[in-house]
């Protein structure tokens, strides 16, 4: 029972940073109609450009977070007006093929300029309190506290802002989105700047709790995947939803299985939401 | 027989040449001809070698292996077990959409990926499966006999595939990557038909597989990483033209020859002290040549409606993606 509390803790923290992912990779589908394979990859430049910020400045990463997930943006919206822009009339096929590329682009810079050996933000071990049996680390505490501030934001701005309601239009119903006057290239930028912002939060997150490598987030592409499927693709509340709970069936998995098999559970439970329920546990739209 | 330095590399270059041809034409049958994604070619690649290495292979204590069958046994094998695999993913996944069976054949991939990675009583685990046999070996005349074998083979596989593409179960694929809604009125088994060219195409990866691993003699996990074994197939096959079974011949030709050169390049120009960025560079250029072939020529050098457009005026319009419409 120790062990299954001790795992939800991790699995929370893991899925958290799931979820911030999810939540991008979900818009960017139903707003740009093509899954997104570079997303795991902007996680990663997201990570190592605030990587770039703590060692240059000396700051903590989480001051860092803002400035590299800027960077990222800024990067996504570049490829988007120079490549995808002029895909955007073909299948969308050839934008998932074309966001491979992107994914290889990136991780091939972002090896060649911060080295392909796994890095820290500190060294030195972070003593974990304790709580009882159940030990976590202040990172985790960190990791959950901005997952949820952020997810609190992005709430507030899909039902308040003006920008926030034309996305969650686009979302839902892209024709008619446009025939009520909503401009589809300020969408779509938003979009990108949203998606890829909460991405590499994602990023930095991930690499305070563990380290980072130039692989890192395209070893967990496939689980926020298939966090964004369990949620409804065009849903980000469901995709917060997948997440937690992708995140906390893979820490259970542990029990009975290998953890090397992490993302054949992940994969598992997005095939059977494929086969039982295309629209995700939320109703979100057959893209 | 002793052969120049020049020679050597030559057959092993055509040698290389020959198995992503296989590779490249079996991804044309699966994606050229009946708009079907795969982004896990690696695993089936990889089971191919897995299974001819172990059928083939002498006995080890470590894993499993010394059945020491003969080499066409072994490739057989591999062919099934590439093909199980891929009827196993076309019975739970190919009435799914292009987009959603990418991230299903991803996810597929990874998992083969890990296991063959984990699971050493099997595979070796990351030290290997060494002493794969090499045929014509004792002979001396390794290198040729083999490049012979690998191109009567390319040519079987390109007869086979032309001959499929042009026979009316070619036309029906077609017919239903063009618009499935239509070939399923007409009264065609959409989804029968798929699984037959799935799996079809994926016990030609398999056979690839196992021609490399009896043409290297030594596998491990480290050889199929996505990267080269998938990603760089697909480059070929877009950059050559997808659903022209000699674009995809021409494909694999002109990106290996890239990609070879730009390794002698990299090593020739970079310092030795950047040498471990190398794989970086070259991941870097498969990215950017598939994005600029997707930019200025996304019908390849080869199209496909060069094939059914000759004789009229024909020159297909590069920029068209039409083919691309499923």
């Amino acid at each position: 029972m120790t062990d299954l509390i001790q795992l939800t803790i991790y699995g929370i923290v893991l899925g958290s940073i799931f979820a911030l992912g999810a939540v991008g990779l979900s818009l960017i589908y139903a707003i740009l109609r093509f899954p997104h394979f570079a997303h795991g990859d902007f996680m990663t430049l997201g990570a190592y450009l605030s990587l770039g910020i703590v060692t240059t400045f000396g700051v903590p990463p989480i001051i860092a977070l803002p400035f590299g997930a800027a960077g990222a943006v800024l990067f996504a919206i570049a490829i988007d007006q120079t490549i995808y822009r002029r895909l955007r009339k073909t299948q969308p096929v050839i934008l998932l093929i074309s966001s491979v590329g992107t994914a290889l682009i990136l991780r091939a810079l972002l090896q060649m300029v911060f080295g392909s050996e796994t890095q820290v933000y500190q060294s030195g071990i972070q003593m974990p309190y304790r709580f009882g049996d159940f030990r976590i680390k202040p990172a985790h505490f960190m990791i959950v506290g901005v997952a949820a501030a952020l997810v609190l934001a992005l709430h507030l701005f899909l039902q308040k802002t003006r920008v926030g309601k034309a996305m969650r239009a686009m979302s839902d119903n892209r024709d008619l989105a446009q025939v009520t006057g909503i401009s589809v290239d300020r969408i779509v930028v938003w979009t990108w700047g949203i998606g890829i912002a909460l991405a590499a939060t994602a990023g930095v997150l991930l690499g305070m709790d563990t380290r980072l490598h130039p692989t890192m987030g395209w070893n967990i592409l496939l689980p926020v995947f298939a966090a964004a499927i369990l949620g409804g693709i065009g849903s980000p509340y469901g995709a917060i939803a997948g997440g937690l709970v992708i995140g906390i069936v893979q820490e259970w998995s542990t029990t009975f299985i290998s953890p090397a098999y992490k993302p054949a559970v992940a994969f598992a439970i997005m095939v059977l939401m494929l086969l039982v329920r295309p629209t995700g546990l939320f109703a979100g739209r057959k893209v | 027989m002793e052969m120049g330095g020049l020679t050597t590399y030559a057959v092993f270059f055509l040698t290389s040449v020959g198995i992503y041809a296989i590779v490249c034409l079996a991804l044309n049958v699966q994606w050229g001809l009946s708009g079907q994604f795969n982004f896990g070619i690696v695993a089936f690649y990889a089971l191919g070698a897995y299974t001819s290495a172990i059928l083939t292979g002498p006995p080890s204590s470590t894993y499993l292996g010394g059945f020491g069958l003969p080499l066409p046994i072994g490739l057989i094998g591999g062919m099934i077990v590439a093909g199980l695999l891929g009827l196993f993913i076309g019975l739970i996944c190919l009435n799914l959409r292009a987009d959603y069976l990418a991230i299903a054949t991803i996810g597929i991939a990874e998992i083969v990926r890990l296991f063959l990675k984990n699971e050493a009583w099997l595979t070796n685990g990351v030290r290997g499966v060494p002493g794969i046999p090499r045929p014509f070996f004792n002979s001396g005349y390794f290198e040729l006999g083999y490049l012979a074998l690998v191109l009567v083979l390319v040519v079987v596989v390109y007869l086979l595939i032309e001959r499929a593409r042009l026979s009316p179960w070619g036309r029906v694929l077609r017919a239903i990557r063009e618009n499935e809604d239509t070939a399923a009125a007409a009264g065609k088994n959409v989804v029968g038909f798929r699984i037959q060219a799935f799996v079809f195409g994926a016990a030609l990866m398999g056979l690839a597989g196992g021609l490399y691993a009896h043409f290297i003699g030594f596998i491990s996990s480290e050889a199929f990483m996505p990267e080269v074994g998938t990603f760089l197939v697909w480059v070929m096959l877009i950059a050559g033209g997808s659903g022209n079974n000699r674009g995809a011949i021409l494909g694999a030709f002109a990106i290996w020859v890239l990609w070879s050169g730009s390794e002698f390049i990299i090593s020739q120009v970079l310092p030795a002290s950047l040498t471990t960025q190398a794989g970086a560079l070259r991941l870097l250029l498969i990215g950017v040549l598939l994005q600029v072939i997707l930019l200025t020529r996304p019908a390849g050098l080869l199209s496909e409606e060069g094939l059914y457009r000759r004789g009229r005026t024909a020159q297909a319009d590069p920029k068209s993606h039409r083919r691309m419409v499923r």
